[in-house]
């Protein structure tokens, strides 16, 4: 059996449904009490794994939807320790894993040990480091290893296959497949690059492989678990969140939809 | 003039620089990078670039930039010898032409049509813009709402020049959220799009190649004082933001260990305040816009925002080259005022007729004291990196120099 939270958590997830659902939201939007009701409520609407964002003042890779909302949890005050405060609330209420999506800057501040100590402590499972290539990752490697935590790389399309391979093996838990070139946001087809990334990816690995960008309806998500084992979806939900708690639950139901076994 | 800008700098190749560089970015935009590193350094050693280049530099330029000696400026600079390498005199009025021109024939080399660049100032965007129009390529320039606002007429310069001007609204509206949305924009279109990095910062190979681009300013100076004078200089001074001007002339200095290299940040309103852009003085090692370097950060490692009289000051990172160049105590940063700044741009005006750029006034304020310490006898080459036409607007409202009801049509 794996050592890995989120391996194991995509295996028993298969046994019943089509595929796992990650739901993303960022901490402390809008504020950080419902922040965090918002990511309990996630976890009873069909979303197996959840991906915290940690607000980041330079958030390069997200879209207009996502950092509208971290700017708004960052001006609401956020600080790197309702981070771990989160977790340990959102882990103690619910059986879902709780991973974290962080730029790297935030990590190397904390010190980069200390950072994976204390998020296995508040009973994180890892994380997932959009600016961090497997090259520059030696620390953060040592470190999640020290603490058991998993640690999420990106494949983008446009990585040889030589890359692919360096992506996946320094993964644990999953590999992030990057649906389409370009930054977070919602699109109406998600690429078809992605059915065709999936497919160098098993080439190379055995592990869980999940979509992310652009998927917003439970539709793309059915369509993605076809081929692959996990679907992401942020920023569907931060706009759903907008409109308040009923409106996310909503809409994670309807996603959810997508990971019931034709 | 000999050509040694193929020569290998003593700060290496990259992607390190000591602890610093690298590339801290997302994989989608690393095959774009190697792309650009693999055609650089076949371009850097191609005699046909070089040539082309060169004949650039010179006809379309206006290289080699003079060297001028400013001895009524130098009198209030304790009685050493000043020397001004005058970039300010390039086509588009600062030394941001040179590292745009050779980006923009790599750019034609792996055969993409469309540019992108942030700017602060403006000046790297006028100068992207001016090599987009020059070579016939699609040109989006990046800009802080902050800076179109107080540099705009460098927007309209680049309107004219046929590019797409974008007002950047995210985070500090400032040079950092400029080069965000650029890279955002890169990500999307990286298949069709080359992005001309303005600085010698951000990931592998943007700190190396613009410094070999920039290298020539340095290269230039150094025969021309040797020509004038005999002798190196005692000490070189440049402005820092992310640092290329600075590069730029240290790198032909590098390897003489008798001349003392001094970068000069923006202080704003002191580095011992909030409001300052002193990024080596006062910040700590850390990851931004993807390199390690010094970064203006608080205990969470969220970026600060910077503040400086200078839009091309204004910026709370610093290429890697120059935090390795700090640790390693080959160069000196010192931190400067906006106030200095703007006394020593209209000391230079009064005493020898040459209005600098609020950036490179950094630069002669500390000089100013720099001569102090040095004494009567040193000479000191400065990069004047840009001129101060731009900056007009600003100078003339700090220095209350416009008539109350005057009205310009």
């Amino acid at each position: 059996m794996s050592t890995s939270v989120l391996e194991r958590r995509f295996a028993s997830v298969k046994a019943t449904r089509a595929g796992t659902l990650v739901g993303y939201l960022p901490i402390g939007y809008p504020d950080l009490a419902t922040s965090i009701e918002a990511a309990i409520t996630l976890t009873q609407h069909g979303v197996d794994v959840l991906e915290l964002g940690l607000p980041y003042s330079d958030p390069v890779i997200d879209g207009p939807t996502i950092q509208a909302a971290t700017t708004i949890a960052l001006e609401q005050g956020f600080r790197l320790k309702h981070a771990f405060e989160a977790v340990r609330e959102i882990s103690r209420a619910s059986d879902a894993a709780v991973l974290c999506m962080t730029y790297y800057n935030p990590v190397l501040s904390y010190g980069v040990e200390r950072f994976a100590t204390d998020l296995a402590a508040a009973g994180g499972a890892g994380l997932i480091t959009p600016d961090l290539v497997p090259e520059e990752a030696g620390e953060w490697i040592a470190a999640s290893d020290a603490a058991g935590l998993d640690r999420v790389f990106l494949a983008a399309p446009t990585s040889p296959d030589e890359r692919l391979r360096a992506a996946a093996e320094a993964s644990r838990g999953f590999t992030y497949v990057v649906s389409t070139m370009g930054i977070t946001g919602a699109r109406s087809d998600v690429d078809s690059a992605a059915r065709s990334l999936v497919g160098r990816l098993r080439a190379v690995t055995d592990r869980p492989l999940a979509v992310g960008i652009g998927i917003s309806t439970g539709a793309q998500v059915a369509e993605v678990l076809t081929y692959a084992d996990g679907a992401i979806v942020g920023s569907r939900l931060v706009t759903a969140l907008g409109e308040g708690l009923a409106s996310l639950a909503d809409v994670a139901d309807g996603l959810a939809e997508g990971t019931r076994r034709p | 003039m000999t050509d040694t800008s193929v020569a290998p700098s003593p700060s290496g190749p990259g992607p390190y620089f000591g602890a610093y560089g690298g590339r801290w970015v997302p994989e989608p935009l690393i095959a774009a990078l190697d792309e650009l590193a693999t055609a650089w350094a076949e371009l850097k050693v191609d005699p046909g670039f070089r040539s082309e280049l060169a004949a650039l530099h010179r006809d379309y330029t206006g290289r080699p930039s003079p060297l001028t000696e400013v001895p009524r400026f130098a009198a209030h600079a304790g009685g050493a010898r000043v020397f001004l390498k005058r970039e300010d005199l390039n086509h588009t009025g600062s030394h941001k032409i040179n590292n745009v021109l050779g980006q923009a024939l790599l750019t034609r080399k792996i055969g993409k049509q469309r540019v992108i660049a942030e700017t602060g100032a403006g000046q790297h965007g006028v100068a992207t813009a001016t090599a987009a129009a020059l070579f016939g390529l699609d040109c989006t320039i990046y800009m802080g709402e902050v800076d179109t606002e107080r540099q705009a007429l460098n927007v309209a310069r680049m309107r004219l020049l046929g590019a797409e001007v974008v007002p950047v609204t995210s985070g500090s509206r400032t040079l950092k959220d400029a080069i965000n949305e650029a890279m955002r924009d890169w990500v999307t279109n990286v298949a069709t799009t080359t992005y001309i990095f303005g600085t010698a910062a951000g990931p592998h190979p943007f700190p190396a190649m613009v410094r070999d681009l920039q290298r020539i300013i340095g290269d230039e100076a150094r025969a021309q004082l040797l020509e004038r004078t005999g002798a190196l200089p005692d000490a070189v001074a440049a402005c820092v933001g992310g640092g290329s001007n600075a590069i730029g002339i240290f790198t032909a200095f590098l390897a003489d260990p008798g001349v003392a290299l001094y970068g000069f940040e923006a202080g704003g309103d002191g580095a011992d305040t909030p409001r300052t852009a002193a990024t080596i003085s006062v910040g700590r090692p850390g990851v931004l816009h993807g390199a390690r370097s010094y970064v203006l950060q608080d205990e969470d490692g969220q970026t600060v925002e910077s503040h400086s009289v200078s839009a091309g000051l204004d910026y709370p990172g610093v290429g890697p080259e120059h935090a390795f160049l700090a640790d390693s105590g080959r160069a000196t940063y010192r931190a400067v005022t906006d106030a200095a700044a703007m006394d020593a741009l209209r000391l230079l005006s009064r005493t020898e007729g040459i209005i600098p750029a609020i950036e490179s006034a950094h630069a002669l304020a500390g000089v100013l004291e720099l001569g102090k310490e040095l004494g009567s006898g040193a000479t000191i080459l400065v990069n004047l990196s840009g001129r101060g036409d731009k900056d007009t607007t600003t100078v003339a409202r700090w220095f209350d120099l416009v008539d109350r009801d005057a009205v310009q049509e």
